[in-house]
């Protein structure tokens, strides 16, 4: 059975179609890609995922139960972890404290006004963060991490509630080419130890042939292609799509 | 009731109220758009506006041409004075948080009251009748001063002045390119410092050009400042931050809604207008014509360091300065024993607004609300139902969380100014309530005869008392700041979008905290009523918040002990100020407002801390 069951969803903005009856499903322990040019309609599709947005049409499914209408703190309740593209952590506190805010909140203990933040789920957090190999810097500001750490970071808080399915919203922007690879190695990791789902979206091809099971292409709001990669690397709308503009090669020999 | 011809001519009278009310607004809104500063200083320019324009006709001939002459040289003059003071001080702090840049504008605003009574006094000043303008108008039966006609029309001429500066000329699309991206302009090439230097001028200048137009209409008195840029920042929340045609809505709605108020209200007028910025807040949380607001790139003081839980030394520390306080009155003299128990009531009330501010980021302007709140409640719980002390305390605290409760139902809707003007608009209302519900509130007097029990009599018997409510008080917010509460309430402040994404209804937090800091500033309110043996309607005003906020400034908006060390330094050098300097500790204080934030934005523990190591702060 999927994960995840997105079944023709269509979004508008003002009468302009910014996605237009996508369907597609994540199954499980897969690492699902969503591509496609600018303006494609990836990040509006991404958001009606994670509750941020509310599809005009259609509906999307997690894990059997109907999540198009919930917020994006219901769905995260359901199980769904989420990176941003700027990664969002709480910079005035210490790293542990990031992770051990998210298990508060997982063990819905966010009313507690005696027992110091700190005091509690001290073990778990630091086990979060030794897998995404941040546990050495656990009493450091998190404002003043390398971007890179906050990235890893990310990860670890997006982990605490065990989620059966993670979207990370392009997971490498602005990161180089060592670190990318370096974060999507443990990315990859971490779901085969964890039997996670993961469903991102990427400019970076590199990252996406390097990384992804199956790939989802978007072009003007619309799906054109889905598949394996090596399906995909042939498919000639996808060619037309990317090539039309010579940016397929470019990206991947720039590494934008 | 009144007949048509009334009403018609109050709507004109309303109407030129409008006029100036834009002009005052329109400036300010410029101000906001472009600088993104919040000038709570605006309506000095308008008083100043008005006092020159006093000097400059008398000095003149009495004619038309003086009259408008004097006008015309008084508001350059204060655009002048403005330019001045964007250049010396307002251009330091762009890049600071809100709350510094409405303490140091509010330092100006302390500086130019004592000025201005230094040069012209304590006496309210009236204008001669405009020459060529001294006779009515009779519409429908009804006398209206031409001045007052003449007056409408200043308001639309202005307001299509500066649509033809903002849309025809390059400067001004430079003007809304700045208002919009600030960042992006500068680095198109322009050169921001003139482009806020001249937005200053021109926004100081139609600050001047009101203040000068109402000397005819108004008296000139020391009070004119704090009225109008109350009334002008309602209306530039209400018409949307930044917006100009907003601004001239606004206005024209305030306006009316002042003559009519004035006929059917003329006791509520002002909170009238409050509830009606209230109700546009709630359904449109961006003012009528506001755009979405564009996140400034945060200032160097916004990222901010752990609160780390205090070491063993460091609660020794803490333990030792407790006791050390305790054996005080053995051999402080009575005089430093009252100032003292005053302190500690203070840092309970200045803890509870670090509370919001520090550990949430929201900026409470109103907070006095709160205060005044539990001084009332302690008051008429004491006076009318004759109960015990004990009641009195409990009913503030009561009433603050429920006036955290309230309100924050309301504010925590709301980011960033419109939330910081919300609390103000909430807090103004109490206000105008205690001095309009005379039988009530005892009107100005306030409500006197608030004795406590016998136990409690001597100084030395409160002192404790005080102590031991601002130890219990302070260690309560500092459990709630370190516990998951106030984490969860940092982590909306630090990311909204991972709060969210983490199952936080950052909402719902802020309105816990608005509640437990409402009820600790109640108890601060009683204490304070029951150690004057009194509460006045000052309890609720700007000023009180003031205080409140140069106190968690001094101590240092970052740090944990802050509230307490701020409220002792503060409070001596007020009280002194005041005893020693009564003409002009307006001026010192504002002055010192300025200089410290300038100087020390970090505050006394924070520069404390930086120098000498790490640790709990």
């Amino acid at each position: 059975m999927s994960t995840l069951t997105v079944d023709d969803i269509s979004k508008s903005f003002a009468g302009v179609k910014a996605v237009q009856g996508v369907s597609f499903e994540v199954g499980a322990g897969q690492i699902l890609a969503l591509i496609g040019p600018n303006g494609a309609g990836k990040s509006t599709c991404f958001n009606m995922l994670n509750g941020q947005l509310r599809a005009d049409t259609g509906s999307v499914h997690f894990d059997g139960h109907d999540i198009t209408r919930e917020t994006p703190s219901q769905i995260w309740r359901r199980g769904v972890g989420r990176t941003f593209q700027i990664a969002q952590t709480f910079g005035s506190m210490t790293v542990r404290e990031n992770v051990q805010m998210v298990l508060h909140s997982v063990h819905r203990r966010l009313a507690a006004l005696w027992r110091p933040l700190s005091h509690n789920y001290c073990e778990e957090a630091d086990t979060l963060l030794e897998a995404v190999g941040m546990h050495t810097q656990a009493d450091r500001a998190c404002c003043v991490l390398a971007y890179g750490d906050v990235k890893r970071l990310e990860l670890a808080m997006a982990l605490a509630n065990r989620p059966k399915l993670l979207l990370m919203d392009e997971p490498t922007a602005g990161m180089a080419p060592k670190e990318r690879n370096e974060l999507m190695s443990l990315t990859a990791r971490l779901v085969k130890e964890r039997g996670l789902s993961v469903l991102f979206t990427e400019h970076s091809v590199d990252v996406v042939f390097e990384h992804a099971d199956q790939v989802v292409v978007m072009s003007r709001g619309k799906l054109i292609a889905k598949g394996v990669p090596a399906e995909i690397r042939e498919d000639p709308l996808v060619q037309e799509v990317y090539l039309g503009s010579g940016a397929f090669l470019e990206t991947s020999e720039i590494g934008q | 009731m009144y007949d048509a011809s009334t009403l018609f001519a109050q709507l004109l009278n309303g109407l030129s109220y409008s006029s100036t009310l834009f002009l005052v607004a329109s400036g300010l809104a410029l101000i906001f758009g472009v600088t993104k500063i919040v000038n709570f200083a605006h309506g000095s320019f308008y008083m100043l506006g008005a006092y020159i324009a006093l000097t400059v006709t008398n000095a003149l001939p009495t004619t038309g041409f003086g009259f408008w002459g004097g006008v015309v040289i008084a508001a350059l003059v204060v655009g002048a004075i403005g330019c001045l003071i964007e250049v010396t001080i307002l251009r330091r702090i762009y890049q600071a948080p809100e709350v510094f840049q409405i303490l140091v504008t509010f330092g100006l605003v302390l500086v130019f009251q004592n000025l201005i009574y230094e040069f012209w006094g304590p006496d309210e000043v009236l204008a001669p009748r405009v020459p060529g303008l001294k006779g009515a108008v009779t519409i429908f039966g009804e006398r209206i001063p031409q001045y007052n006609i003449a007056l409408i029309f200043v308001g639309p001429v202005f307001l299509g002045l500066l649509w033809w500066l903002t849309h025809r000329t390059r400067w001004g699309r430079l003007i809304r390119a700045a208002t919009q991206d600030r960042e992006m302009v500068a680095s198109l090439g322009v050169n921001q410092k003139t482009l806020f230097t001249a937005v200053f001028f021109i926004g100081t200048f139609l600050a001047g050009l009101a203040g000068a137009l109402q000397i005819p209409k108004e008296s000139a008195n020391l009070q004119m400042d704090i009225n109008i840029v109350v009334e002008a920042f309602v209306i530039v929340v209400i018409g949307g931050m930044g917006s100009i045609m907003g601004a001239f809505l606004a206005a024209v709605l305030v306006g009316v809604i002042n003559a009519f108020g004035v006929l059917f209200f003329p006791q509520a007028v002002s909170v009238l207008i409050f509830l009606v910025m209230v109700l546009v807040l709630v359904f449109r949380p961006n003012g009528l014509l506001g755009g979405r607001m564009v996140a400034q790139r945060p200032g160097d003081l916004s990222i901010d360091q752990p609160f780390r839980l205090p070491t063993r030394a460091m609660k020794q520390a803490m333990l030792a300065a407790v006791l050390a306080l305790a054996l005080l009155p053995l051999v402080l003299p009575l005089y430093f024993e009252v100032i003292m128990t005053e302190v500690f009531i203070l840092a309970i009330f200045a803890g509870s607004l670090h509370f919001l501010l520090s550990v949430g980021g929201i900026v409470s302007f109103g907070h006095a609300a709160y205060f005044g709140l539990g001084s009332y409640a302690a008051a008429l719980v004491a006076t009318r139902l004759g109960l015990p002390m004990a009641a009195g305390v409990l009913a503030a605290m009561v009433a603050g969380a429920g006036g955290g409760l309230l309100f924050g139902w309301f504010c925590t809707r709301l980011k960033g100014v419109y939330l910081a003007m919300l609390t103000l608009a909430f807090a103004q209302i109490l206000f105008t309530l205690s001095i309009q519900m005379v039988s009530v509130t005892g009107g100005d007097n306030g409500i006197v005869g608030l004795t406590r029990p016998s136990w409690l009599n001597s100084h030395m018997a409160y002192y404790y008392l005080a102590l031991a409510a601002a130890v219990l008080a302070t260690r309560l917010m500092r459990r709630a700041l370190y516990a998951p509460f106030g984490f969860a309430f940092r982590a909306g402040r630090d990311s909204l979008a991972r709060s969210a994404a983490i199952g936080i209804d950052t909402a719902r937090i802020q309105w816990g905290a608005f509640v437990l800091s409402g009820a600790f500033a109640g108890l601060a309110g009683a204490l304070m009523a029951y150690h004057r043996g009194s509460v006045f309607p000052t309890d609720f005003s700007v000023s009180t918040t003031v205080d409140a906020l140069v106190m968690v400034l001094v101590g240092g908006v970052q740090s944990v002990s802050g509230p307490l060390i701020g409220a002792l330094s503060y409070h001596f050098v007020s009280v002194e100020l005041i005893r020693n300097l009564a003409d002009y500790w307006r001026l010192i204080l504002g002055l010192f407002i300025i200089v410290f934030v300038l100087g020390v934005p970090q505050g006394i523990v924070g520069a404390f801390m930086n120098r000498f190591g790490k640790g709990e702060r």
